[in-house]
């Protein structure tokens, strides 16, 4: 790899933002305004600190070399250790920088929070997700199928998430599409994402759960809305019922393929997180 | 009779745990027996093994870390091979038990046994000579915390050959880590080597903010102790406030697992968040613990060498105890994505980047002490300015996660090992290797191979940014951490190239290893007798190399800031008028019979052999109440032995 020849700092960081530019894929390559909104949070801060950190990386080489013993030209001052000037710009430099940036982190965690709902004109769908060891049970409670390892979402409609785990933690993450969130056992968290354009968006756990946790992948299809409901349609004509016998299979731990449920037993999310951390619940 | 303990224990029929747990077994036996051959157990156990002097001790937890650093080393050699290799619908060669077993003893290990015992080590060095004091507060416990530590380490090792470790991650997260998930004695082997070290290494904290707060030499004002003094003050004042939160949650996870009790289990209104704040009250922190020292050492070694007392010394002590103070207030940055509300967030988001201030007004404050300085391109100064180089990067990326809405996609993705591994490479390791190549002539008396050191130097950094900047990248393209295997061969590359940035840092670590074996055999030739190689500034460099038991033939008086500096300056090194008898303790086998207890206590609960577990403790309470009884042999040192110690080495360091 040609990046592995080069040794000065500066130049790594500048080529991995150029190459990282390059990346058709992952963060850098958004596909929805969540993922977009972080994307440029992220560079904008990278940016402001790249401010100060090239000049204090090049002042440092610059310093460590000018100033070297065997230099006679350079000045030596062995007692100068003190400067007021000097002492005020270095704290008001960080802080400077510092305050910029908790402007971006405190707009942005508000205007990005999670659990915020999108703005669209589009009808948003709605979406329960649930971590099994070691796949995803995903369910369209309004449409009334479920899925497993695979999400199919209307592109340019909002897409409101609720999710929980029904074993160990686990994380939800689109790369492209933002802000990943923990799948916790017993409890909901809410994310909402929004696919702009068709395409299949690889989807991940982030948050570690056992020995088949490499195996929770799951594409995301983003159709058009023209061709969701013709999804959901065939979707139905899956004899598959996602009901408490089916969930105990689907609920034994080990790696499945991606698979459809052509109909679903109503709150069976609530069921399953009821279930989950031993609350008395009847079957659905 | 053995509890859970049968001989299915042992991974027969698994060639790579057995060939692992051969090696080990064969290493420490074939150890163990050239001990034995050469006869030098009686002089390990005087010497060694039964020590109090804290130089010793300092000597011997550093051991410890370059020891642990190799098995850590090899799980980091084997994960990224393990990742070049499974990519697409490829396995590698090991399956996600044993993958998963060896990220997470890898963490464990590198922060709890390398990182930890490195910085004490170096700090049980110093810190009593920096301050001209004869030892620390304490000098039989902080025998017990050498070994104590020593016992955690080994019980995570035991798990090599017996059983097996956990496969949770280095912070053993509930719900994997109950029962319910992890059944077997991984998490166990995990809990109880921690909890065992933590009560070490609690105990060094108490010891040496002890040392630092009453042991100063006369003249020794707060605002004249050396840097690397309040760094160390600061770090063990941290471990005080913050491992007995790690106890107290280890505890809970232990009561959990053994007691049947609920605290972060799925059921019985248990809850796993709970665990999650606790541990990262204790982890942050932990980093600050690990990286202030290191600073420390970089002001030290950075004012040596450019023959400078160190710019803003002020702001230098009050940036260090911002940062200790701030260290509390920011764990929340590591769960960004569990959904609290948006105020949460950003508080902790902001807290977290104010950290960066004091620690820039650091680096800044570096910056000057190398302008108009006379700059010596000795090895301890090359790890400095790779430090500064490669930490101010880690430190942008680390700020860039504590945004919370860049966490939102960069969360437990690769580009967060790759920050951490960034500060603590670039920061700690950097650190201590810097403090090893800079007081090794201390306390052997002869200074390292300069040649293999700067080889050393060069591998560890190019190596680094082999190894790392990959990740950084993979990380933008949505690599999480702790995969098995991939189905995107897209990233196969980057982390073929990590794999190769592995064996850079490997070549390394192997030169440090040749520097240490060369200079050892050619002692002769490189022999320091001034006490005073670099022509240093603070205490520890008055005296012998390596020092005399007693450290100091009279308390140093101290006049100022640099005191040694300012002595030479004032050509006022003659032999003291006065010499009076000194006391110091004699060798306690105090910590090494209580650790072998612990030993044996650990291993009984990891196993539930409960009478064997009752019976270890039981004994490592008497021998610590037994060796209270005893009255202990001091050794009295003649004020003419003192004299002639003295006068001795003042004329070696004014003949050279």
């Amino acid at each position: 790899m040609r990046r592995a020849r080069l040794r000065s700092a500066p130049f790594i960081v500048s080529t991995v933002a150029l190459l990282a530019g390059c990346v058709r894929e992952g963060v850098l390559d958004p596909h929805g305004p969540v993922s977009g909104a972080e994307r440029l949070i992220l560079l904008n801060a990278t940016g402001i600190m790249l401010v100060v950190v090239v000049p204090v990386i090049l002042m440092t080489l610059a310093f460590a070399w000018w100033y070297r013993a065997s230099n006679s030209r350079a000045a030596y001052d062995p007692d100068w250790d003190y400067s007021g000037h000097i002492e005020l710009v270095t704290w008001s430099i960080p802080a400077m920088v510092v305050i910029l940036l908790a402007g971006v982190g405190w707009t942005g965690s508000h205007d990005l929070d999670p659990a915020q709902k999108l703005h669209s004109s589009a009808k948003p769908i709605r979406i329960q997700g649930v971590s099994l060891d070691w796949k995803w049970l995903f369910i369209y409670p309004d449409q009334g199928v479920a899925t497993v390892n695979r999400l199919v979402v209307p592109a340019g409609a909002p897409i409101e998430f609720s999710l929980s785990s029904a074993t160990v933690m686990n994380s939800f993450f689109v790369p492209q599409l933002g802000s990943m969130i923990y799948t916790m056992p017993g409890m909901t968290t809410q994310l909402n994402l929004l696919a702009e354009s068709a395409g299949e968006y690889p989807g991940y756990s982030s948050q570690f759960s056992g020995d088949g946790f490499s195996d929770m992948r799951f594409p995301v299809n983003a159709v058009s809305s023209a061709e969701f409901p013709a999804w959901i349609e065939r979707a139905r004509t899956s004899s598959e019922t996602l009901d408490a016998g089916a969930y105990d299979r689907l609920a034994v731990p080990g790696t499945v393929a991606a698979q459809t449920y052509g109909s679903v037993t109503p709150h069976f999310y609530e069921w399953i997180v009821a279930r989950t951390v031993g609350a008395p619940v009847r079957d659905p | 009779m053995f509890g859970k303990l049968t001989w299915d224990a042992i991974p027969f029929d698994q060639p790579i745990p057995m060939a692992g747990s051969l090696f080990m077994t064969v290493l420490i036996f074939g150890i163990l027996g050239l001990v034995s051959r050469k006869g030098w157990w009686p002089y390990l156990w005087r010497e060694w093994l039964t020590s109090v002097d804290h130089k010793r001790i300092g000597i011997m937890y550093v051991v410890l870390a370059l020891l642990l650093l190799l098995r850590g080393f090899i799980d980091a050699i084997m994960m990224r091979s393990q990742q070049a290799l499974a990519a697409g619908g490829a396995q590698g060669y090991l399956p996600p038990e044993h993958y998963d077993q060896i990220f997470s003893a890898h963490g464990t290990i590198m922060i709890f046994f390398m990182a930890m015992p490195f910085v004490i080590g170096l700090m049980n060095f110093v810190v009593p000579l920096q301050i001209g004091a004869r030892d620390v507060a304490f000098p039989v416990l902080n025998a017990i915390s050498l070994w104590l530590t020593a016992t955690g380490a080994l019980l995570v090792n035991m798990s090599l050959v017996v059983g097996n470790f956990a496969r949770t991650g280095w912070l053993g997260f509930p719900p994997l880590s109950e029962l319910q998930f992890s059944p077997d004695v991984g998490v166990d082997y995990y809990l109880w080597s921690l909890q065992i070290s933590g009560i070490g290494t609690l105990l060094a904290g108490i010891n040496f903010v002890t040392t630092i707060l009453k042991l100063r030499a006369p003249g020794m004002s707060y605002m004249r102790m050396p840097v690397f003094c309040w760094t160390a003050l600061s770090s063990n004042m941290l471990i005080v406030a913050a491992f007995p939160v790690l106890t107290a949650t280890f505890g809970m996870l232990l009561l959990d697992r053994y007691a049947g009790m609920h605290f972060f289990t799925n059921t019985g209104g248990g809850n796993a968040m709970l665990y999650f704040n606790l541990i990262w009250v204790w982890g942050h922190p932990e980093v600050y613990i690990l990286i202030l020292p290191a600073f420390g050492i970089f002001s030290e070694v950075i004012a040596t060498f450019s023959g400078k007392s160190l710019f803003g010394y002020r702001s230098m002590v009050g940036a260090t105890l911002a940062i200790c103070v701030l260290s509390f207030t920011v764990w929340l940055h590591h769960f960004f994505t569990m959904g609290a509300g948006a105020d949460v967030n950003a508080f902790f988001g902001i807290m977290s980047m104010i950290i960066a201030v004091p620690t820039g007004v650091k680096v800044f404050n570096w910056l000057f002490t190398l302008y108009r300085g006379r700059l010596r391109y000795e090895p301890p100064v090359l790890w400095a300015i790779g430090f500064m180089v490669t930490f101010v990067i880690g430190g942008l990326t680390g700020v860039l996660l504590a945004v919370p809405p860049a966490d939102f996609v960069l969360h437990n993705s690769v580009f967060l090992v790759a920050h951490f591994h960034n500060v603590i490479i670039g920061g700690v390791v950097f650190g201590a290797m810097a403090g090893l190549n800079y007081w090794f002539p201390k306390a052997f008396g002869f200074t390292l191979d300069r040649r293999l050191g700067i080889v050393s130097f060069w591998c560890w950094l190019v190596g680094f940014y082999v190894a790392f900047m990959p990740l950084y990248v993979l990380g933008l393209m949505g690599m999480t951490r702790r995969m098995q295997h991939y189905a995107d061969r897209a990233w196969q590359p980057y982390l073929i190239v990590a794999g190769i940035g592995a064996l850079i840092i490997l070549c390394g670590i192997a030169a440090t290893i040749a520097q240490l074996v060369v200079s050892i055999r050619t002692r002769q030739s490189r022999m320091d007798r001034t006490g005073d190689p670099w022509n240093g500034r603070t205490l520890e460099w008055s005296t012998a190399s390596p020092p005399p038991i007693y450290n100091f033939a009279v308390l140093p008086q101290v006049e100022s800031l640099d005191a040694f500096w300012a002595m030479k300056q004032a050509g006022k090194r003659a032999p003291a008028g006065h010499y009076e008898a000194i006391e110091i303790p004699g060798n306690s086998a105090n910590g090494f019979v209580t650790a072998f207890f612990a030993v044996i206590t650990g291993f009984a609960m990891i196993w539930h052999i409960w009478w064997l577990a009752i019976l270890g403790l039981l004994c490592a309470a008497l021998t610590l109440l037994a060796f209270g009884w005893i009255e202990r042999k001091e050794i009295e040192i003649s004020p003419e032995q003192l004299a002639a110690d003295d006068r001795a080495h003042l004329a070696a360091a004014s003949a050279a």
